[in-house]
């Protein structure tokens, strides 16, 4: 299965973005860790925007650096892909759920729970009416994502917005599934070459648990920590505009071969 | 553009729905020609008072093999009744036996997964917050554990995704399964939705106000006052037609749409469900006019079935028949587009339009043809219908073998 990749973005720790990421992605410039600090979404009116959360705004901030320029931002198909979801929602859900006084949800809180939210702000933020997917996936997220955006183009022609992007889950929940620093990648992928493309990539799944990795530096080690952060190897193999062969896991006994070759 | 007869028609070669009615087909089928619901006062122990629901009888009763204890929650067990209902799991081991378990994929929609086990695990938090030791996050409340539940237990190799938008997941299913076996990854998938009854649903429903109260849903009555929430597994086994035994009912195509308008208000004049339709139709390379029953998303709330009655009538007229199945099964969110693909083939196979339950008057601003009566007559092809918060839209078209 191969597509063009015409956009990409970044943001988590020490990562500001992708234009100020892209020498410490290419490891030209030191990485430094910092804080994660998701943007109010600007595309959408204030009465939407003050009811996004962290994840959303984290969603919707690599989102729009990806498609920023691109004319046909609001006919591209979306792909959102999130192992832990809204966790502060849904954390406060059930919080609120088993409060001693008595159970009252926030209905504004209980449609932001479901797992699809981002990607309904997203569409209502650039006024799209096209096709969009929300999956889990676990540590295997980001891998389910791109997996099904590269479908969408190959099997049905379409181009893809995929999103991913995951935040540390709160008390309890954090004690039963860590998660390391909030972590967002979005990528435009199309069918065919375009003005903006940055490389193509080729994709394959193979039935074998991932092959042993070689040690990374500092900022490889993201990846462990946050499913999203899995996206690392793909971004940095476009910052340093090299050609790779990239194994990213789905299951325990099943990753996906890509190839990437820069433009 | 890729020719859409690469993704098109796939055969629906084993399917099971698992509802308030019973598990298996049979008793959804005995139900919806008897006209008898599945919906009974709620008595969900620290849900909503005053409420009607579509509980499956017996779901705590279900054992998950020991070897597969972690994946222990009442969506699992719900999935675990669907494996064992209407010989499923063993259509897929022939499955595997024939194209090797590495073939053989799984994409499952679910909106809140095993929350219902965590919503216990939060009763039972130590003195500092803490979550029980037994608690497994991964197995249980993680949108993965369903899919990943499933290709444990049919031993299965292939992809597994988990699909989450809400109330369309179960339908969306197919679509994502489709581009898997056109993109050549899997010669068959095990595809559908399966959702369970918790609290962080009937009280959010509840909050919303769009739970019917005291009695139950009643889609697109003219007093119709919310929505009765179910839960239920929906499992179809797809394959390309020529891996299908003999006269199996096909998925001619599916469409999918966003809104872009609102997260909980579907967009007033239906536009999102009627680009939905026409993709779909256009899938399948079908006039609306060769559609003959629709089956709605129907969930029983005003602003739903009014949207609804506009899009349909739109592209349908007056001509097709329509109805919602929710009196019988309740709305089981995103388990709901994959049972309705079910009852879809009970209906090409039966040919039945089984009239809305329990409506005594119907809307009289709706303009389509909505049946309240079931009818007797051949149906070769249904359009089944899904939305979802997120303006989340999905039409699957299912129709007879050629």
């Amino acid at each position: 299965m191969n597509c063009w990749v015409s956009g990409v973005a970044v943001l988590g720790a020490g990562l500001p973005g992708w234009a100020a990421s892209e020498a410490v992605l290419a490891a030209t410039a030191p990485w430094n860790a910092g804080d994660v600090v998701p943007p109010p979404p600007a595309l959408l009116p204030p009465t939407e925007r003050r009811r996004t959360s962290p994840a959303v705004r984290l969603a919707l901030a690599v989102a729009a650096e990806a498609t920023a320029g691109i004319e046909d931002r609001a006919a591209l198909e979306t792909v959102f892909a999130s192992s832990n979801g809204d966790g502060a929602v849904v954390g406060g859900i059930l919080e609120a759920l088993h409060d001693p006084a008595g159970v009252a949800l926030s209905p504004t809180q209980f449609h932001n729970s479901v797992h699809n939210s981002a990607a309904g702000y997203w569409h209502i933020a650039v006024g799209s009416t096209a096709p969009s997917v929300s999956l889990g996936g676990h540590d295997g997220s980001f891998a389910a994502g791109l997996l099904a955006a590269v479908m969408a183009v190959t099997a049905r022609g379409a181009s893809v917005l995929l999103c991913a992007y995951d935040l540390p889950l709160p008390a309890p929940l954090a004690a039963v599934r860590p998660t390391g620093p909030g972590f967002a990648a979005a990528f435009v992928l199309r069918p065919e070459r375009d003005a903006g493309r940055l490389a193509s990539l080729s994709l394959r799944h193979v039935a074998a648990p991932m092959p042993a990795a070689p040690p990374g530096d500092a900022l490889d080690a993201l990846a462990e920590g946050n499913p999203a952060a899995r996206a690392l190897p793909l971004l940095r193999a476009l910052a340093a505009r090299r050609a790779a062969r990239i194994a990213l896991p789905l299951a325990a006994d099943a990753h996906l071969l890509l190839d990437l070759a820069p433009c | 553009m890729p020719d859409r007869s690469r993704l098109w028609p796939l055969s629906l070669a084993a399917a099971t729905a698992v509802t308030a009615l019973g598990a298996g087909i049979a008793p959804l089928r005995r139900a919806l020609h008897a006209r008898e619901g599945g919906l009974r006062p709620s008595h969900f122990p620290g849900g909503p008072e005053d409420i009607w629901v579509g509980q499956v009888p017996g779901v705590e009763a279900v054992a998950l093999p020991p070897a597969l204890a972690g994946f222990a929650c009442r969506n699992n067990r719900l999935a675990e009744m669907a494996l064992g209902s209407d010989g499923f799991a063993e259509a897929v081991a022939a499955a595997v036996a024939r194209h090797g378990p590495e073939r053989i994929a799984v994409v499952l929609g679910t909106s809140t997964a095993g929350i219902e086990e965590t919503e216990q695990a939060y009763r039972r938090r130590d003195g500092a917050g803490a979550l029980p030791a037994s608690f497994d996050y991964a197995g249980s409340h993680d949108l993965q554990s369903l899919p990943a539940y499933v290709r444990a237990r049919l031993g299965l190799r292939g992809p597994a995704l988990a699909v989450s938008t809400a109330c369309t997941s179960g339908a969306r299913s197919m679509l994502e399964a489709a581009s898997l076996i056109a993109s050549g990854l899997a010669d068959a998938v095990v595809a559908g939705g399966v959702d369970s009854l918790c609290r962080l649903t009937l009280h959010g429903f509840a909050s919303l106000e769009l739970l019917s109260r005291g009695r139950p849903t009643r889609p697109c009555a003219a007093d119709r006052d919310g929505i009765s929430i179910g839960e239920a597994a929906g499992l179809v086994l797809l394959t390309r037609p020529d891996h299908a035994p003999p006269g199996s009912p096909l998925l001619l195509g599916a469409g999918a749409s966003s809104d872009g308008h609102h997260m909980s208000s579907p967009h007033p004049e239906g536009l999102g469900a009627v680009s939905a339709m026409r993709a779909a139709l256009d899938a399948a390379g079908l006039t609306p006019g060769e559609v003959d029953y629709v089956n709605l998303h129907g969930t029983g709330t005003r602003a739903n079935d009014a949207m609804e009655d506009r899009a349909v009538h739109h592209l349908f007229g007056d001509g097709v028949p329509c109805s919602s199945t929710k009196g019988w099964t309740g709305h089981a969110l995103g388990a709901s587009g994959a049972v309705e693909v079910v009852i879809a083939m009970l209906c090409l196979e039966d040919g039945l339009v089984p009239g809305c339950l329990g409506v005594a008057e119907r809307d009289p601003e709706f303009r389509s043809a909505v049946a309240i009566a079931n009818e007797a007559r051949p149906v070769r092809r249904v359009a089944s219908n899904s939305f979802g918060f997120g303006g989340s839209n999905c039409c699957l078209l299912i129709g007879q073998a050629a």
